[in-house]
């Protein structure tokens, strides 16, 4: 395997341990304002507060990894997703902020920060969505630049993108949930998960379909087209959709057995299978429709270089990064936050 | 002047870089005062020190979070605004930006979980090494930075691939490039005295009103003793970067100078009015001579000034002078403060000397004046150039439309606006009420002391 495809598959697991992780903190935050109140929504965050920076790091490893290794894709892509990237930007200063300047506002000054966690948190996953979207649409690129308009990725498709990421990561959120809060938030959250369970689904069916329309090589790849079905591909690939509807159902029937955190668990398959789907239909383009790996990468000395440190680096944050989740495994305690 | 992608992406960039700078050039000195007084306590059992940390940790939990938020922006920018930059430099910088993650934001932000939350989950051993580890790691990120910012000041160790783009034919020299040792120095150094100057103003602020004298009296010791002796390390290092600067960068040096002429025995310009139409400075006060002495250049040794250079390629010599005057200015009151600090130790008179804690209150923000204006004096000081003499600042701008950067600047003004005064006002309502001389130990996986915590103990 050459260098490119190493680094492209490192990246992709970056942005996907980003995504389920700080999926559901940004989860909890766009279940915010469902609480009860302010007591409960001081253990929605006791739920995410040592961890969630840790989480939001995968993402700056995703963009500084994308730099760093396939600066041409960073280059093409970004602008193509300015406003939506400059809008995630924003939103995680104000949810990110909002976790310790909750805890010191008083009365107003805590019902902004309130609004702004929540507020943040939909933004973000509202942003990242189009930016998904704009990803799978595919992007003009031309000598290396991007060459289409500000507005280029918003569309119906980009849309749909942002409101099934929105269900996704409620339904990390919620899962979370379940495997942290107690009493009288833990039966909300087992509620949240039946409802949001259903939405993801219907909103990954949605863009299922939608992506099969984005470029005639999608459709081919999954050995469809408009008159007839290639069961010989299909048949292949028809596991995915089927394990992900599997997988909603059962979230829909509120597994209530140990361990706690199998409802999560389950979510992250999901996401999983969501993620083979698209890298099925968009494989192997780095950037869609445009760029390959090995057209975008870094010289090759910079990957080596890179990698040389990655290699004992990562298992490493892994494991400090896992080790500080094991510290922190305890069941919320629900008068934690009372004040 | 034409408010084009470039200028306002320009503008951008340095809005949202200053922000971001002010919040690590005090993080990076607080968690290392953090970890030393934490290890005085565990040491020597002292109850102020418990409760100094206490009180300053969080402070820096609210600091850290405005910290990375505003990084979050940086590592994006690159692509969206300077996407060009990206594509040319990706294969020589990207990596120093790749390991900084790997090294250093990972560690910082796990092991901050513990040092926050993790006060009654983890003996006093490891929360002591988490601190220890958070402040290793906010150098170990200056590192990285300094070291890929410093390679866009004198870029060295790679060449131009077929394709136009830079590639590195030696790691060890871009990351150990000329002027990289010199201002790693001086960033630390300078994180190190933004803290100290906050600690101090903090300090005098809490005596003068009165407070216990035991913790802010402590306080303002380890703050003067931070002063007296690396204000003064400061300026040798800033003076040691001067001369690596003089010899890779004359026309920063020469704006910074004030030299417009290339002779021998260039003048120290006290003070002056930088005229770039006249290509002189008006209403200036200088010292014959001084200006080569101070660079260590023989009297009688031709220096370059600006006529050196065409106009094109001279950075702008306003901005650039009065920086690295306003910096100067800053750090020379440090040494003054450190002097008079360590006089009224050595009298036994620190905690009554109101005078001088009024001058420190006064002096709080020194440290982010100056790390903001030596910025400006290395950002603003390398153009035309984004890479000092390889790639122009004007070539390196994304094909984004005006419009398009004209909004996202708004947008983050307005939302920079709100954060930072608020982040500033609950940071300076602590500041105001002081470190408790009986800062109780937090119960939960509250952050100590945060009000969550304060409400637990009343409960």
């Amino acid at each position: 395997m050459d260098l490119p495809m190493i680094w492209a598959g490192l990246i992709a697991v970056a942005v996907f341990v980003y995504v389920v992780l700080d999926g559901f903190d940004l989860g909890i935050g766009i279940l915010f304002p469902f609480a009860k109140d302010s007591k409960e929504r001081d253990q929605m965050q006791a739920a995410i507060a040592p961890v969630w920076d840790g989480n939001e790091t995968w993402l700056v490893l995703g963009g500084g990894g994308l730099f760093a290794a396939f600066p041409k894709a960073y280059a093409a892509l970004m602008p193509a997703v300015y406003f939506p990237i400059i809008l995630m930007l924003i939103a995680l200063i104000f949810r990110g902020v909002a976790f310790e300047f909750r805890a010191h506002g008083r009365n107003r000054g805590k019902t902004f920060w309130t609004a702004a966690f929540a507020g943040g948190s939909l933004a973000a996953a509202i942003a990242q969505g189009f930016v998904l979207g704009a990803f799978v649409q595919g992007v003009r690129v031309e000598n290396g630049g991007f060459l289409g308009g500000a507005f280029d990725w918003l569309t119906p498709f980009s849309i749909l993108v942002a409101l099934s990421l929105v269900a996704g990561y409620a339904l990390l959120g919620g899962c979370w949930l379940v495997f942290k809060a107690q009493g009288a938030l833990y039966e909300r959250a087992r509620n949240w998960v039946k409802v949001v369970a259903v939405l993801t689904a219907l909103a990954m069916g949605a863009v299922s379909l939608g992506t099969l329309g984005v470029d005639p090589r999608v459709t081919a790849r999954w050995g469809l087209s408009m008159t007839h079905i290639e069961w010989g591909e299909f048949i292949k690939l028809a596991p995915l959709p089927l394990l992900a509807v599997l997988v909603c159902f059962s979230l829909w029937r509120r597994w209530k057995g140990q361990p706690l955190i199998l409802p999560y668990l389950l979510a992250v398959a999901l996401f999983a299978i969501g993620y083979a789907g698209l890298a099925v239909s968009l494989w192997p383009y780095i950037v869609p429709f445009a760029l390959t790996p090995a057209d975008a990468a870094a010289a090759d000395n910079a990957l080596a270089f890179l990698l040389w440190g990655a290699a004992p680096l990562l298992p490493l944050i892994l494991a400090y990064s896992a080790y500080v989740y094991w510290l922190f495994r305890a069941k919320v305690d629900p008068d934690a936050s009372y004040h | 002047m034409d408010f084009d992608a470039l200028l306002l992406s320009r503008l951008q960039f340095a809005f949202t870089i200053g922000f971001h700078i002010i919040f690590p050039s005090f993080t990076i000195g607080l968690a290392s005062f953090l970890a030393v007084l934490e290890g005085l306590w565990l040491f020597t059992k002292k109850p102020q020190f418990k409760n100094l940390y206490l009180f300053w940790v969080k402070i820096f939990a609210l600091s850290f979070g405005m910290g990375v938020v505003s990084g979050v922006v940086m590592s994006y920018q690159f692509g969206t605004n300077w996407s060009v930059f990206a594509t040319q430099v990706g294969s020589v910088i990207g990596p120093l930006l790749g390991y900084e993650v790997l090294t250093a934001f990972f560690l910082e932000a796990s092991f901050l979980g513990i040092m926050l939350f993790g006060w009654k989950r983890v003996g006093p051993g490891l929360h002591f090494a988490s601190t220890c580890i958070v402040a290793v790691g906010t150098l170990v990120s200056a590192f990285w930075i300094i070291a890929a910012n410093s390679w866009m000041q004198t870029p060295q160790g790679f060449t131009h691939a077929a394709d136009g783009t830079m590639v590195a034919t030696d790691f060890a020299q871009v990351i150990f490039n000329s002027s990289m040792p010199t201002r790693f120095v001086h960033m630390v150094i300078a994180a190190y005295l933004t803290t100290a100057m906050v600690v101090a103003g903090a300090s005098g602020f809490a005596l003068l009103a009165g407070r216990p004298k035991r913790e802010s009296g402590t306080s303002l010791r380890m703050a003067i003793l931070m002063m007296a002796i690396v204000a003064p390390i400061q300026i040798m290092a800033g003076h040691e970067s001067g001369l690596v600067a003089h010899e890779h960068q004359p026309a920063k040096v020469a704006a910074l100078e004030g030299w417009w002429t290339t002779r021998a025995a260039q003048p120290t310009v006290l003070i002056g009015v930088p005229n770039e139409q006249a290509q002189r400075n008006d209403l200036s006060v200088s010292v014959p001579g001084l200006g080569s002495a101070v660079n260590n250049i023989a009297p009688d040794v031709t220096v370059q000034g600006l006529d050196s250079f065409a106009p094109a390629d001279r950075p702008p010599v306003f901005i650039v002078f009065w920086a690295f005057r306003i910096m100067v200015a800053m750090g020379l009151a440090m040494v003054a403060l450190g002097l008079w600090g360590a006089v009224n130790w050595l009298l036994g008179r620190a905690d009554r000397a109101k005078w001088y804690q009024r001058a420190l209150v006064l002096a709080a923000p020194s440290g982010f004046i100056a790390v903001l204006a030596g910025w400006v004096l290395a950002e603003v000081g390398r153009q035309p150039y984004v890479v000092y003499g390889v790639l122009r600042t004007a070539d390196a701008v994304a094909p984004v439309a005006a419009s398009s950067v004209a909004t996202s600047l708004l947008a983050f003004i307005v939302a920079y606006a709100i954060v930072f005064s608020a982040g500033a006002l609950y940071i300076l309502r602590l500041i105001a009420k002081g470190p408790d001389s009986d800062e109780p130990e937090p119960k939960s996986n509250e952050p100590p002391g945060s009000p969550l915590g304060a409400a637990i103990r009343e409960a």
